[in-house]
């Protein structure tokens, strides 16, 4: 058949392109060279001085810890969102309301990044805080723009999902509270834990907002490596990389585990 | 009563986040843009004067002064182009991909959904440098080229606004190919059997029924590639040279090199007006007609 060979070559193509770069990367991380783009044998050097390097693993430990707390206060907001958008009726000003959970999704970096980076410090100048940037002022930001990719995953599978079990499980005498903790949010847990991981990798991932944000001490692992790549390469970010992609691609199939098992 | 209170408590928490961090830093940035420049830090006049009674202090000298001047102009329109192009081309490869996936069997589909996103899901920083690595001079690229007589020295392949599109086509991809599979996927895709039952060649039932059905796909996908390429920083800084200055680039030595944050301001309020709040408007309209319809 022609069109089935057309297709496989195009599906073939389109997935050779997309992970192309990424095995590029992987393979190099094994080369013994100090140079990394001459050849000099497989060796696991790089992975070692990778291990041993502080600045590093403080910038990973940095990250991680603002990545976790700032998905979880991310999916806690977002889950608020989702559920209001679909299931209450009165919100005041309600297109301003779907205006400030949607816009982050869309708004350039870096101009979120200058915001939040001038309002600190013009709050600063009036109430006297944060009087530096740093972790807090990261996580600020990354909460603010974190919650509206939670928004988006809620309302869509609060909007795909039965009212009538809400409604019957009222008739039987559960109130409102009481359906939202012991119905709704189990059944959406799989959607909940989805909004999490993607929160945590957008925040992990994320280093416009973060140059803007960051101040003494909160060096985040993008910020180190961006440092270390912008002008040339680097053997060690390399070993990195392939590390990091190996994690986060993990944590992408956990993702999609989650987001689909509702589907069926 | 008490669910009243409670429902309070889910509407006004993230509003009170959100306004406060969000639209509250916005109105900062509007602020700052019609702020006076002047030496000192920060290194601007306050907008409400009270020393000789109250005074409102504000100028529009910062618009006045990027809309003048070509440097600031003409990276705009740069950065415009460039998300143009990079727009075209992920849809030249991201259509074609979308709808063999959307085409294939259920198993397969879902298999291969997940395979086009994943790369996504690694850091976006890493993959800008993966592009680094394969368009050095001794990179991987040339070495092929070489090999196949193509070309008898390597070429200068990075630091150029070809590697920054090739970066950004590479980057964003996934953001076109999902929206387009949303749409394709939705169809019925007996419909391209029949209108080749009823004749239609190939071409014709490409036009006439396959690319007006996915035009929603196409116009979500775009949206989503072309507005954040236009704020794009870190491609251009990693991939690209000086031949060509991008919006972002631009933004950035105003505030963290010239110090001008009036100047800064005005470029990124200027941003927000011309990109996002078409969209923003587009959305809630949608948002409200969609509902209607659902009731």
């Amino acid at each position: 058949m022609k069109s089935s060979l057309i297709k496989s070559t195009v599906i073939f193509l389109g997935l050779f392109f997309l992970y192309f770069p990424i095995l590029v990367l992987i393979f190099y991380s094994f080369n013994e060279n100090k140079r990394v783009m001459v050849w000099k044998g497989f060796s696991l050097r790089w992975y070692n001085e990778l291990f041993n390097n502080e600045q590093i693993i403080e910038a990973f430990i940095i990250s991680i810890k603002i990545a976790a707390l700032s998905a979880t206060f991310a999916t806690i907001l977002g889950v608020m969102i989702g559920y209001s958008l679909v299931r209450i009726r009165k919100i005041p000003f309600k297109s301003f309301y779907i205006f400030l959970s949607s816009t982050p999704l869309v708004l350039p970096e870096l101009i979120l990044g200058l915001s939040m980076l001038l309002f600190f410090i013009s709050l600063n100048n009036v109430i006297g805080f944060p009087s530096s940037r740093g972790q807090l002022t990261i996580f600020i930001s990354h909460v603010t723009f974190c919650i509206a990719f939670v928004a988006i995953i809620i309302q869509a599978r609060l909007t795909d999902f039965n009212k009538n079990i809400e409604e019957a499980a009222m008739d039987l005498g559960y109130n409102y509270t009481k359906v939202l903790y012991k119905i709704t949010l189990p059944i959406i847990l799989p959607s909940i834990i989805a909004g999490w991981l993607l929160a945590f990798t957008i925040s992990l991932d994320d280093l416009v907002v973060a140059s803007f944000t960051t101040g003494p001490g909160a060096n985040t692992l993008p910020i180190v490596v961006f440092s270390k790549v912008r002008l040339g390469l680097s053997p060690e970010v390399n070993a990195l990389s392939a590390i990091l992609m190996f994690a986060l691609i993990i944590i992408g199939l956990f993702y999609f585990y989650f987001n689909k098992k509702f589907k069926h | 009563m008490k669910n009243k209170l409670f429902e309070k408590y889910f509407v006004f928490s993230p509003y009170f986040w959100l306004v406060l961090f969000f639209f509250i830093p916005l109105a900062i940035i509007f602020k700052i843009s019609i702020s006076v420049s002047e030496w000192g830090m920060p290194p601007y006049q306050d907008i409400f004067l009270f020393d000789n009674g109250f005074k409102i202090n504000t100028t529009f000298e910062n618009y006045v002064y990027i809309f003048s001047d070509y440097y600031y102009i003409g990276s705009f329109v740069n950065s415009l182009i460039l998300a143009l192009i990079s727009t075209f081309f992920c849809l030249l490869i991201g259509f074609p991909l979308a709808f063999y996936i959307a085409t294939s069997n259920i198993r397969l589909r879902n298999i291969l959904l997940v395979l086009v996103v994943i790369p996504f899901w690694s850091s976006f920083l890493l993959r800008v440098y993966a592009w680094k690595i394969i368009l050095q001079n001794n990179g991987i690229l040339n070495v092929i080229l070489l090999n196949l007589g193509i070309t008898s020295e390597p070429l200068q392949l990075l630091y150029n606004q070809y590697a920054v599109i090739m970066g950004i086509v590479y980057t964003y991809l996934p953001l076109m190919i999902l929206p387009l599979y949303g749409y394709l996927n939705k169809f019925d895709l007996n419909l391209i059997e029949a209108s080749k039952d009823l004749g239609l060649n190939r071409i014709k039932t490409f036009y006439k029924v396959i690319l007006p059905l996915s035009v929603p796909g196409i116009v979500a996908g775009s949206l989503l590639v072309f507005i954040p390429v236009v704020g794009e920083f870190i491609i251009p800084e990693m991939l690209g040279g000086s031949d060509r200055l991008y919006y972002g680039k631009i933004l950035w030595e105003e505030f963290f090199v010239n110090r001008n944050w009036p100047g800064a301001s005005a470029l990124a309020f200027s941003g927000i007006i011309i990109l996002v709040l078409p969209i923003v408007i587009f959305q809630i309209l949608y948002s409200r007609w969609s509902q209607k319809n659902e009731i």
